[in-house]
């Protein structure tokens, strides 16, 4: 019996960040902190010739300034976390990114210069009495243009712009033969837009170096503390590890861009050593839009063919994705194997190919944004489906349910092996479509489509997605090209008095571990919740940590908490055994307490604990303590799945498009809270659905962000969305021990190609039968594709 | 240039002296050191810094510190009386109404300077009502519920 | 985000005021234009007047004929006011249009039209309340036709050293009928195109009409080919229709990510309908 699991438990994190008491990066003030502006530069592509800092030198305030030719040579700038190979077998090309840049800048608000002053104020003012002179150059910003010849160079060791190129599946020629003798195939050119995160806190980052320590302490707004000090340590600043303290406090939200090793936070350290003081940087939103790692940017074609009963018989897909101007720290990953490997989806599709080629621009990174490659190989595989559907005037969710991998749970019946390379754990993938129907109220809602008249359309589209979460097991991911294991450590120190601390190396920023851990440490060491404190964020404390992403933190942080209570319980059970004069096999324990079997002898949690510090009367050779920590590695990564439903009503005139329901029913496996679960994912329902309507990045042909506001860049409000209908199946996880896959991603997986089906649904039941409306479907797009 | 000015904030005094330039965020952030009036961007859309001036709901990032002088101000921390959390409070917690915590501080501002006008708001007036702030982490769903809950535990509480 | 430096000047009347004005002094007023232009670094004055204190330009006066709304009254107070919600109705329902609620707590209506926001609605809606800005400077006081008040891409007829005081609107006899429709650009949602339109009828056929239309051109303008093709006519789709052949003539018609030329060309047509339609 759960007392906690499975409970929609209030989050015990709440009370500090409704009060005003959370503590952010840029909320943690020291004495001497001094504040750090960075010059950036205002072309994409241009040579410095010099730069001129004398005047800024002398202006009031200023402490110190530093251009790209005050860092060493040594310090060639923030690596890259994975490693790609070429087709041919040659490594990617992986060009340094440079913390301030020596001699090009290669996109808008490359780094040229930081100043140091004793208020921000005065640092943004001397900044404006830095004088750069530049060359221009043309830049290019496209991901396919980029690989044309004749294209302005970006990095002159990576010709043609490619920093590599990929693929996967089964041979080209087998996919090509089997779409040459299909019934139909469908074919589709599409953009899936950059996207900016946008995660409400701006990056901020304090670098301080103790003098009296020799030691280094970064506090910053990112995702996974331990990860950002082994980056910066061993292939930026080279540090000793064990003298540099990473801090991850209150972090709000990250959606993947607080995952990177960003060069600020390397430049605050190195910087704060040269003058000895602490020294605090927080970006502008400007500055966010302009350097926070974006998202997605891939040009596709691919074609899906179908023999004459609906059936899937083959996939190609051919895409071009934009890396920008240097490699982040996973970017390389994200169209290959967070992608490529995706596009098995839930069908049983014999044939597949993806062909990547990841191109360098004069814009901004681009890495994982919320869902990572699985989103973009959602989107394709389910634009692609629901248009078939039209064009062979078959209802998209027969066909559908007539290609749907039939269900196993990986414990009876295998994993299903998939044609690109994984093992899906578990899937029973046609009741999650049944249940979004019967909430949509299907065939009512085609009637009322049928009877439509007057100045609106009417259109519904659905997606059905399996994504890859809970990243991922070392070995695999380390064959795969990662450059770091993916496993994660956790600490159960019970103290003396029972009261329990763990230390995880997940961290939480808005996903309420504090909570969803305790529930399952409170429930499985049979104590109280209010016993538990879960302790994150913070590379002192933690022993170690991979961080969170990739809807990993309880499939995998929690399994590796489960390890640690299981030692803790097996060793607190020699303790009561020998408190109550009986054998460990005699035990039960069962809340809070062991009992000799059939006896009503016991001992309580608390007792034992404290005879664990207290060995007075004590099991002979059992160490003191109850303390223990593991590490754990998945067996294979987790999959999700679900079925999401939009229904849009467009002004026939204006094209303005209103989303008037959003269904979801996903698979997340066991759910600890559900009401964070749903949560998770009314978040991710509103990113998918704001790329599919609203948001994404303009870059002009000179390489200048457009829509670098929130005047002019669409963040998704409140009346945007109609409420989010979600309900969910579970189907567990064979493989780790708490049975869960992983919610935070799969809201923005699955929704944003329900959106533009919907559309597309809407326009043929109009009468325009237009294959595609570009993201973000603004009224003027869909107008557009009105007027053919 | 520096002026003095004097203003109270959740009922106590401050007197000081602020640059011109000064944002009253910036104000109350580094010099009253109320960190939890946050700053979301730089074109006053984000509402992040939402907080009240005379009682009434304004962009703190939209305003001088000076122009302060002589107002009563209200931030999140002075939501809570006597220990007290605001039923605004209460109701985001019991309705999931946060994750990040970044938004929040003037999600609930702005609400309970909403629910002064419209005691008895229908679900798409929320949604309107929170055209001047964002959140990314939650998708308004339950933030909308929160405001609904509010505004139930307010009408009643008269 | 920190603005350059600046002094700064409290006024406490609206003379004060205008004798703090001079040479590299901009007037500080809501601040919800200003502030943020500050903050960009895109305007850096050497000293503001901060007029937002003096109470006398937030009143609204109910008169006998009009209704004179002080330079700074905030969108709020205008939306909240009785006398203009019955005998300016369109005031109030633009009022509630205008940014957020805390933009409409401080934002005022004279910081608005200094301002002169291509996109912004109060510049449309006064057109068609054939509105009356009474100014003041060191001369003295002037009143200016709201149509010649507008002059371009953030110009107004203001000089140097005047202060918008107040805004008369006169009060709609029971013959007007008025309303202001939006499309909104989606991100900062000002208007894409806003269409205010104030029609008067006698005998079951239009009298006159004033068309004030915002987000289309370089500034606000009035539709008068559509106003003089109205007169005359009584308010039927097919009049409508044949009234509203070229809504755009005499303007520049913007282009941006959200809207071209075309598509912005069509909306204002589209949006004039439906304002004409309303008023059915």
């Amino acid at each position: 019996m759960t007392k906690y699991i499975g409970k929609s438990v209030k989050r015990v994190e709440d009370k500090r960040f409704i009060t005003g008491q959370g503590k952010y990066t840029d909320d943690i003030k020291m004495p001497g902190m001094v504040y750090a502006y960075i010059l950036r530069s205002p072309y994409a592509h241009a040579t410095v010739n010099s730069i001129n800092i004398d005047a800024a030198k002398s202006a009031e305030g200023v402490v110190a300034i530093y251009t790209g030719a005050d860092i060493p040579e040594a310090i060639a700038g923030v690596p890259c976390g994975w490693q790609v190979n070429f087709k041919n077998g040659d490594i990617m090309k992986e060009p340094p990114h440079p913390l301030l840049v020596r001699k090009k800048v290669r996109h808008v608000g490359d780094g040229v210069a930081i100043i140091i002053a004793d208020t921000r104020a005065n640092a943004k003012d001397a900044s404006e009495l830095v004088d750069v002179d530049y060359d221009l150059h043309d830049a290019v910003t496209d991901p396919k243009a980029a690989a044309q010849p004749g294209a302005p160079l970006v990095h002159a060791d990576a010709p043609n712009n490619i920093a590599f190129d990929w693929q996967l599946g089964n041979p080209k020629e087998e996919v090509a033969a089997a779409l040459a003798s299909a019934a139909h195939v469908t074919e589709l050119d599409f953009v899936n837009q950059r996207m900016i995160p946008n995660a409400m806190e701006p990056r901020s980052a304090i670098g301080h170096y103790d003098t009296a320590y020799d030691k280094y302490t970064l506090y910053t707004s990112t995702q996974n503390p331990h990860l950002t000090r082994l980056l910066m340590c061993a292939f930026v600043l080279g540090l000793p590890e064990h003298k540099v303290r990473v801090v991850g406090p209150d972090v709000g939200g990250g959606f993947g861009s607080k995952i990177f090793h960003y060069i600020e936070e390397a430049l605050v350290v190195w910087c704060s050593k040269q003058i000895e003081l602490p020294i605090k940087w927080t970006c502008d939103r400007s500055e966010a839009f302009l350097t926070d790692a974006h998202g997605r940017d891939h040009v596709t074609n691919a074609k899906m063919g179908f023999d004459a009963d609906g059936k899937i018989v083959a996939l190609q897909a051919n895409t071009f994705a934009n890396m920008g101007a240097y490699l982040s720290t996973f970017a390389p990953a994200v169209p290959t194997y967070l992608h490529g490997t995706l596009l098995q989806g839930l069908y049983t599709t014999p044939k597949i190919n993806v062909d990547v080629t990841a191109t360098f621009t004069h814009t901004n990174a681009v890495d994982a944004y919320r869902g990572a490659g699985r989103p973009e190989a959602t989107f394709l595989l389910e634009r692609l489906i629901d248009l078939a559907a039209l064009e062979m005037e078959m209802d998209p969710t027969e066909l559908r349910f007539k290609n749907f991998i039939p269900a196993f749970d990986g414990v009876e019946q295998e994993g299903y092996v998939t044609q690109v390379a994984l093992q899906y754990d578990s899937g029973n993938y046609a009741p999650v479509l049944t249940r979004a129907l019967e909430m949509v109220g299907y065939e009512a809602f085609r009637e009322e489509q049928k009877n439509q008249k007057g100045d609106k359309l009417l259109g519904i589209g659905f997606s059905t997605y399996v994504e890859a979460c809970g990243i991922a097991p070392s070995a695999v991911v380390g064959a795969l090209g990662a450059r770091a294991g993916l496993f994660e450590s956790a600490q159960v120190r019970v103290q003396p008095t029972g009261k329990v601390s763990v230390y995880t190396g997940s961290h939480s920023h808005g996903q309420g571990h504090e909570t969803t851990f305790a529930q399952v440490v409170a429930d499985r060491m049979g104590i109280p919740l209010e016993d538990v404190e879960i302790i994150h964020g913070d590379s002192d404390s933690v022993a170690f940590g991979m961080g969170t992403y990739g809807s990993r933190s309880l499939a995998v942080g929690g399994s590796a908490i489960v390890k640690s209570i299981d030692k803790v319980l097996e060793k607190g059970a020699k303790i009561a055994a020998h408190l109550l004069e009986a054998s460990t096999d005699d035990l039960d324990y069962a809340e809070g307490k062991w009992t000799v079997k059939g006896t009503d002898k016991s001992v309580g949690f608390g007792d034992v604990s404290l005879t664990a510090y207290v060995p007075h009367n004590y099991p002979e050779g059992l160490e003191p303590g109850l303390d223990f920590s593991s590490f754990y590695d998945p067996a294979n990564f987790t999959y999700p799945f679900g079925a999401h439903v939009a229904i849009v009503e467009i002004d026939k005139e204006t094209g303005f498009t209103k989303l008037k329901r959003f269904i979801a029913v996903d698979d997340v496996g066991n759910v600890i809270n559900p009401m964070i679960v749903d949560g998770q994912i009314h978040g991710g329902l509103a990113q998918g659905i704001g790329q599919a309507m609203l948001e994404g990045a303009i870059y002009d042909e000179t390489g200048q962000l457009i829509n670098g506001s929130y005047m002019d860049y669409c963040m998704p409000r409140a009346d945007d969305f109609p409420s989010f209908e979600v309900d969910r199946t579970v189907t567990p996880c064979p493989h780790n021990p708490l049975g869960v896959k992983g919610a935070g991603e799969a809201g923005c997986i699955g929704s944003t190609p329900a959106v533009v089906n919907a559309v597309i649904d809407a326009l043929w039941k109009g009468g325009h039968k237009v294959k595609d409306v570009k993201m973000p479907m603004t009224p003027e797009r869909v107008w557009t594709a009105m007027q053919g | 240039m520096a002026n003095k000015i004097s203003v109270t904030v959740n009922g106590k005094q401050y007197t000081g002296e602020v640059e011109s330039r000064t944002l009253l965020s910036d104000y109350l952030r580094e010099d009253l050191s109320l960190t939890g009036t946050h700053i979301g961007c730089d074109t006053s859309s984000c509402g992040a810094c939402t907080i009240h001036i005379d009682g009434k709901a304004v962009k703190s990032c939209t305003m001088l510190a000076v122009q302060a002088d002589g107002c009563e101000v209200t931030t999140v921390e002075g939501l809570a009386t006597n220990g007290n959390l605001h039923p605004m409070q209460e109701s985001f917690k019991e309705e999931h109404g946060l994750q990040c915590g970044f938004c929040t501080p003037g999600m609930m501002m702005t609400a309970t300077d909403f629910l002064k006008t419209n005691p008895n708001p229908s679900e798409q007036e929320i949604r309107e009502a929170l055209e001047g702030n964002f959140c990314r982490c939650t998708g308004y769903h339950n933030i909308v519920r929160s405001i609904q809950l509010a505004a139930k535990k307010m009408s009643e509480a008269v | 985000m920190i603005p350059n430096s600046f002094d700064y000047k409290k006024a406490t009347s609206v003379d004060e005021a205008i004798s703090l004005l001079g040479d590299d002094v901009q007037i500080l007023g809501g601040g919800h234009s200003l502030i943020p232009t500050l903050k960009l670094r895109l305007n850096a004055p050497g000293t503001l007047v901060d007029i937002s204190k003096i109470e006398s330009l937030k009143v609204i006066r109910d008169n006998e004929n009009s209704i004179t709304i002080g330079g700074g009254a905030t969108h709020a107070s205008i939306a909240a006011d009785a006398a203009l919600s019955e005998h300016a109705p369109m005031m109030t329902q633009a009022a509630k249009e205008i940014g957020d609620i805390q933009v409409r707590n401080f934002g005022t209506i004279g910081g608005s039209m200094a301002h002169a926001d291509p996109a912004a609605d109060w510049p449309a809606v006064l057109l068609a309340c054939d509105a009356n800005v009474v100014i003041q400077g060191k001369g003295g006081k002037r009143e200016v036709d709201i149509d010649q008040f507008f002059k371009g891409f953030y110009e107004t007829a203001l000089a140097d050293g005047e202060i918008i005081t107040a805004v008369r609107i006169p009060k709609m006899a029971s013959n007007r009928h008025s309303v202001y429709v939006k499309f909104k650009q989606p991100a900062s949602r000002f208007a894409i195109v806003g269409c205010a339109v104030g029609i008067e009828m006698e005998g079951g056929v239009v009298k006159s009409a004033r068309i004030g239309m915002t987000g289309v051109g370089e500034s606000a303008y009035r539709a008068m080919n559509v106003e003089k093709a109205l007169v005359g006519q009584a308010l039927t789709a097919e009049s409508i229709e044949a009234a509203v052949k070229n809504v755009t003539e005499g303007a520049e018609v913007m282009s941006d990510h959200y809207a071209s030329q075309k598509y912005r060309t069509h909306l204002a047509h589209v949006y004039v309908k439906r304002a004409l339609k309303m008023l059915m």
